[in-house]
Formats: structure tokens, sequence, C-alpha cells
């Protein structure tokens, strides 16, 4: 028998303190050292403004809340019979996702609420026994902000024929130049062991990456007890502050703490994949992990690019049959219409995401944007972004997270995004900008942020 | 004088047109800028057919460069106005007041005046008043003034309570006046004895002596005015003139559902369902309109083809452009002629040159080679 875990994380203290927040990536971007807790700030908060208003793992791509897709790999692998959701988000915040997720794959699914933050690995441990109970063979872990074609069933095959394997870390290739951004592994070649980790490095070191997906068996809890034991015991032998810093025992990290002391053990194993994979961290990444879930579904779920609309459609598209979109609409490639959106006569939408109850005016037109819940555009508007995908011409290469502004002080360009319930009246232009919810807009906007 | 009050019939006009008319590029590439339509007419033509009626039947065209196709076009549609046309060619530049020592020979035939204008200009334009108000008071030469907003861009000119002009002060800082030299002038032959064949600028060389003399005045200009020389004087006074057909004669502009304001469009021109044209906008012939476009403040001329679902604001489009589907463009976009805009894209104040496909976006002003 076998579970997973999904890790999805919390929202975060200090939205209110936005105007400030929104440029403070850098100093806060996690090196080396650094708490957990502020690795978490960083990530709430790249998901604005649409992680404002509802959890960002419950965000639709193709259609789906990002972490249904997890589910529904998970659902794939033979014998997995339990998904624990894990996190800090409000119980009520997941509740109605799970029962639907219960209803729908038929599976034992609950969602486990940290009292507070305790890093990806301090779940973990502090949920033990959920995880432990029935005895599971091996229990997989996934990330919620990853998004991929994740091919656990290889992963369990490969787990399996490695000798005293506490965790096989699933992989994949990334160029040099970004390899640095992510964690890196370097491995035995016979032997598929992990011989050296770190993570986010400096300096490069391999191109190979840590994709967020793991196996582990059991025994893995042996080794989180011993440290978080050890993190006890500084705790009370007086060693409060370490650097400056609070130590919470309770948090721990599992790629810092579990993964890397692991490495050259012989107990940690690391299963590459080809497959398409990319971190789903930016709300730009959300139109580039739309665009492949839509292309997975080809030949997975083909029923899902079936449109009721009459609407003309080109190449993959998403439309929810409780959308409507008019007959004289194009549509595609690459577009998710959510439920009770309305999409008008002679309206031309591409690679965007379009979302719960928004409206799109006659003869407008949207270009890699993802339109927020119950947000309205009026007639022959045109919202446009820029998108951000990996170099196609480079193998390897994954999506750049920019920050925001660049070294002028100046918006990159990104994907437009309007947050919920934003009004863009006819016959203006939205191109590169960030809308903050239930702005009314009144006159056109460029590569500016709209609180 | 004596006695030719009574006979007009028999007036000269001299029209500077000058050089290749580079301010409106990339239109004037293809075109000599007096054949350039302005509502549905070739600029030129607003000011000859004007001058008709006021009685000129010889009129001189100064340019300082050949061009054939508009020597030819020009010459026949003047046959059909019954009226002849001499084209006068400056081997250079002679500024505004030696191409009318080039053509003294025309000019001194007869003892009656003759006009001079700027080929820019369009206005209500006042020849008959003003051949009344020169002869009344008699003297040299007469100035259209009009009234501006912004007189610190012009030359201002200052006059008594009769119209004798005092003095000109050019580009202003302070405010002294709102009246401004408007390109338009009657002269009596005597005034070609104070100019040569050389490059000479008629306001700063000549009308300071004239007025000096006390032999230079200026009417004042009812209606609108607008040197339409640049793209955005262009769209301006092409609204000026809209709105001036909407009070004198309106039947010409187009009324229906879809129509907002004043428009003007070609017989021959196709509007599909669902649009929203104007106001002010001018359509020329043979231009395709497809269904659910926006277009307002906006010049298409002959022959060009605007696809579905796309929105103009603030555009001149050159002949047999085709824009796209879902294209955006604004602020003071002009396409040259025979330019293709591919679907989907935005243009933001382009000036695009003759004959070149547009594949990606021009978020920014800019002109596009």
């Amino acid at each position: 028998m076998l579970k997973a875990v999904i890790l999805i994380g919390g929202p975060l203290k200090g939205t209110r303190f936005r105007p400030l927040s929104l440029d403070s990536p850098k100093p806060l971007f996690p090196v080396a050292g650094l708490p957990m807790i502020q690795h978490l700030v960083l990530k709430g908060t790249r998901f604005r403004p649409l992680s404002l208003d509802s959890p960002k793992p419950l965000f639709p791509v193709a259609g789906l809340p990002m972490i249904q897709h997890h589910i529904e790999a998970c659902v794939q692998v033979p014998n997995l019979k339990e998904i624990i959701i894990l996190g800090y988000y409000p119980s009520a915040d997941l509740h109605k996702f799970v029962l639907d997720m219960v209803q729908e794959y038929k599976i034992n699914i609950r969602y486990l609420q940290e009292f507070i933050a305790l890093g990806t690995g301090g779940g973990i441990f502090h949920f033990r026994d959920q995880i432990r109970c029935g005895n599971p063979d091996a229990f997989f872990v996934l990330n919620g902000d990853v998004c991929a074609d994740f091919s656990l069933n290889e992963m369990l095959e490969f787990h399996k024929t490695c000798p005293n394997s506490l965790v096989t870390v699933m992989a994949t290739e990334a160029t040099r130049q970004q390899s640095v951004y992510y964690g890196c592994i370097v491995r035995k070649q016979q032997t598929s062991e992990i011989s050296h980790y770190v993570e986010k490095p400096s300096t490069f070191v391999s191109t190979l990456v840590n994709c967020g997906v793991y196996l582990f068996s059991l025994d893995i809890f042996q080794n989180i007890a011993a440290v978080f034991q050890s993190k006890q015991d500084e705790f009370y032998n007086g060693n409060y502050m370490v650097n400056g810093k609070d130590t919470d025992f309770n948090h721990i990290q599992l790629e810092k703490e579990i993964i890397m002391p692991l490495a050259g053990s012989g107990k940690a194993y690391v299963y590459q994949t080809s497959k398409w994979w990319s971190q789903l961290k930016s709300a730009g990444s959300a139109i580039y992990a739309n665009r492949h879930y839509l292309q997975l579904y080809k030949t997975r779920h083909p029923e899902r690019l079936q449109c009721s609309s009459q609407c003309k459609t080109i190449g993959d598209v998403y439309i929810h049959s409780s959308a409507s979109v008019h007959p004289t609409a194009i549509v595609g490639p690459n577009v998710s219409i959510d439920d009770g959106a309305v999409i008008g006569p002679g309206v031309r939408i591409k690679e965007s995401i379009i979302l719960q109850g928004a409206s799109i005016g006659n003869h407008s037109l949207v270009l890699n944007s993802i339109v927020g819940r119950n947000s309205k555009v009026g007639n022959w508007s045109r919202v446009e972004g820029t998108p951000c995908d990996p170099n196609p011409n480079k193998a390897f290469a994954k999506m750049d997270n920019p920050p925001l502004f660049n070294s002028n002080g100046k918006l990159n360009p990104s994907i437009t995004i309007l947050g919920d319930g934003v009004t863009v009246p006819g016959e203006l232009i939205v191109l590169n900008s960030i809308v903050l919810p239930y702005k009314e807009l009144t006159r056109s906007f460029k590569n500016e942020i709209l609180l | 004088m004596c006695g030719s009050g009574d006979n007009p019939d028999n007036m000269k006009a001299l029209i500077l047109v000058g050089g290749y008319g580079t301010r409106l590029r990339p239109l004037t590439l293809s075109r000599p800028k007096p054949l350039v339509e302005f509502a549905n007419k070739p600029m030129l033509l607003h000011q000859i057919e004007a001058l008709v009626e006021a009685g000129v039947r010889e009129v001189i065209l100064a340019v300082s460069y050949r061009a054939e196709q508009m020597e030819d076009e020009l010459t026949v549609e003047t046959k059909k106005l019954g009226i002849s046309l001499v084209f006068s060619h400056e081997n250079e530049p002679l500024g505004t007041a030696g191409p009318l020592a080039l053509a003294k020979d025309i000019l001194n035939k007869s003892q009656e005046p003759f006009f001079v204008l700027n080929s820019d200009i369009i206005c209500d334009f006042p020849f008959k008043d003003l051949v009344s108000f020169h002869k009344n008071h008699g003297k040299e030469g007469t100035i259209v003034v009009t009234q501006v907003e912004e007189p610190s861009k012009y030359g201002v000119v200052l006059y008594n309570e009769h119209g004798c002009i005092e003095s000109f002060i050019e580009k202003p800082q302070e405010f002294v006046s709102n009246k401004i030299n408007a390109g338009m002038y009657i002269f009596n032959p005597s005034v070609l004895d104070r100019i040569e064949i050389k490059p000479t600028s008629i306001e700063k060389e000549i009308f300071p002596l004239m007025s000096k003399e006390k032999q230079l005045y200026a009417m004042e200009l009812k209606g609108f005015w607008m040197d339409v020389g640049q793209p955005r004087d262009f769209l301006k006074g092409m609204c000026l003139y809209l709105n001036s057909l909407r009070q004198k004669r309106p039947k010409l502009l187009k009324e229906g559902d879809g129509i907002v304001g004043n428009v003007l469009v070609d017989p021959t021109a196709t509007i599909g369902p669902g649009c929203r044209i104007g106001p002010n906008v001018t359509i020329g012939p043979g231009v395709v309109i497809e269904g659910g476009v926006c277009i307002k403040r906006s010049t298409i001329l002959r022959d060009a083809i605007v696809k579905s679902h796309s929105w103009l604001e603030g555009c001149i489009i050159g002949w047999k452009c085709v824009v796209g589907q879902w294209v955006r463009m604004e602020n003071i976009t002009v396409l040259g002629e025979d330019v293709i805009v591919q679907d989907e894209l935005y243009v933001n104040g382009g000036q695009v040159l003759p004959h070149k496909s547009i594949g990606s976006s021009v978020p920014e002003p800019q002109i596009i080679m």
C-alpha cells in the first residue's frame, strides 16, 4: 500500500503591507541559512494578485485547481490508498475542495493543517502517525508549487530496484545557468545514488535538479526524528538564538536538513525524468503550466478539450460546460475558460486563463493574460501581456522567474493579470500590467502595477 | 486699379507648394503632398476649387521638385474646372517670396491683384471677402489672420482697428495677441517690384517693410483654420473640416446605424455589420471596413481594407493598406501606401513606410522602415 502527501504551504501574514512587500523579494531571496519561514513568505506573495482572495494551491490551471493535477497523478498509481494534503491554510479554505476530490476520485483525501509553518520536513514529522498508519510500503511527497507530467509509476518502479533506499528524489535536467536556482544533485552514474546535494548553490554544481517530488520509505521518520531531537536538545541547551535567528525545533526543512545529509550515504537515490516539469511560483508561470496541462489532456483526457460551445477553437482549449462563449468568438490556442465566464461576440482569446464568472465584451482581445474571477472587460478592449516562456532554443531551459522590477526600477514585461472583480471599460488597452482586485480602470495602462 | 474691380473674373493665384512634404511622410513617399486626399479630396483641390469660385482663372504652382504624376493629375482636375494651371519650377528653394519673382511675368500681365497661398492650409477660404476687403483699403497687400489658442508657436500680427498692420512678432514669449498669419495673401502686382529671384522669406523680409510703409492690411478669418502639413494636425484639421461640413452641407455626411458624429464616407466604400464609425472619420473610395470594427478620429485612404473586430483611433491609413483582425492602432499611427498589419497586433504611434508588412506589435511610437 502507498500514500501520497501534497505540501501546499499556507497564506502569509502581512499582505496588507503589499505595496512594500511587492518590491522586497530581492532581499528576501532565499540563500543558504535562511529559515524556511522566509522562504515561504516569498512563495506565497509571488503569486499575487491571484492568491490574494483564494489559496494559491486552488488556482485553476487548465480548468482544475493546481493541486488537483497532483491528485490526478497520484490516483494513477496502483494501490495508492490515501492522499494527505498538508499545509497551514485554514481548514475552511480547503474543506469544499477536499469533499469534491473525494467525490470525484473515490479515494481517501484529507487536509491536515499545521498549527504554524513547520517547513516541508516539519509538517511531515508532525503528522508522522497519520502518514504511517496502515503501514504503507512507501509514501510520495509532492511540492504543491510545481507542475509536471508526474511519472509517479516509473518512479515507484525505480525506487523498488534501489536497495536500502530511504528516499528517491525526482530530478530533471536544467541548463548550467539556471541550475543554481534549484536544488542541485550529483549522482553515481552506475547506481543513481545521490553522492552530493546542495540547495541553490552560488556556483555551478550540477545540471541535475530536484523536482520537489520524493518517494520515501517509512524508515525516513527515524532520520527526521533524529534531526528533530538534536534541534530540540540544542534549544533546551540554551542555544535559542543561532546566528541571531530564532531556532524553532519544530521547523524542519526537507531538502537542507533531511536530503542533504543523506547524500553519499547510499540511502538516497535519484530518478531522472525527461518529461515536462516546471515550478509554478509566479503568476506568469500559470500561463505556461496551463499550456502544458492542456497538452497532456490530448492523450489522457481528450473529453476535457471537447468544447460544448459553438465557437471556433484553435489548438488546445478548455471551456467549462457552464461558460458561455459566443459562436463568433475565436478561442485558442492554450486557453482555459472557467465556469460561468461569458465571452461576447467577436472576441479573440489566446494563451490565457479566464477565471470563474469573468466576462469579456464584444470584439475584445485577450492575449497572454489571466482575467480574475468576476472581472469585466468592455467592448473593443485589449488585455495583453508578454509571455515569459523558457527559451525555446535552449535544451532543458526552464522558466525564468525574473524579479518584478528591473535594475532601472521599471516593471519587467510579464503576462497581464487582472485580479478578481476588476473592471476594464471598453476601448482601453491594458498591457504588461498587474491590476489588483476590485480596481475599476478609467484609462489605458502599460507596464504598471495598479494598487 | 480703376474699374478693374468690376471684372474679377480673370484673377490669378500662386500656391506655394514647395518641397517634398517630408512632414507628412510616410504618405508623401507615395504621393506628392498636394495630391494626398484630405476629406476624400486632394489637398490642393480644396484650395483650387475655392479660388475658382472666387473668380481665379489661372493658378501657378510654385514647386521645387518635378513630379509628373502630380502635374498630370492636377492638370486633368483643373481642366474640369476650366482654368489654366502653370507649374513654376524652382532650381533652388526660393523660400516664400522668391517664387513670386520667378512667376513675375505671369502675375504682371494684368493690374488685377493676385492671391498667394501656403499649400498646407485648410479653412473656410474667404477669397471673395478678401478681394473686397483688399480693394476697399486700396493698399498693396492684405494678409489673412486667424485666431489661435497658442500664439507663441506662430508669427503674431499686430494691427490697428482698420486692419492696418503695425508690426510682426515672431513666436512671442509674452502674450501680445492671438492673431497670427494664416498663410493667405492678396497683393497688387506692384509688390513684385520689392522681390528678387533669390531665396527670400516673405514673412520676415518683405512684410516688415510693407507694414512700415502702411501698405499691408490684415483681414480676420471667420471660421476654422488649420495648417495640416503634419499628421497630428492633418487629423485635427479633418475634425474641424467635418464640423464645418455639418454646418454647411450636412447631406454630405453619413448617417445611420453605427455612425457616430461627423463621418464622411465615399459611396464606393463598404462598411460591415456591427461597426461603430466616428466621430470624425473619413473613409475613402473603394475602402472595405469589415464587421465589428470601431474607428474614431481617423482617415482611411482609397482601397484600404480594415478587417473585423479591429479598433482604430487617431490613425491615417494609407492607400491599399490591409489592417488585420483584432488590430489596435492609436496615437497618430500613419501607415504608408500598401502596408499590411497582421492580425491581433497593437500599433501605438507607428509611422510605417510604404509596402511594409508588420508582423509584431509596436508598443511605443516608432518609425518602421
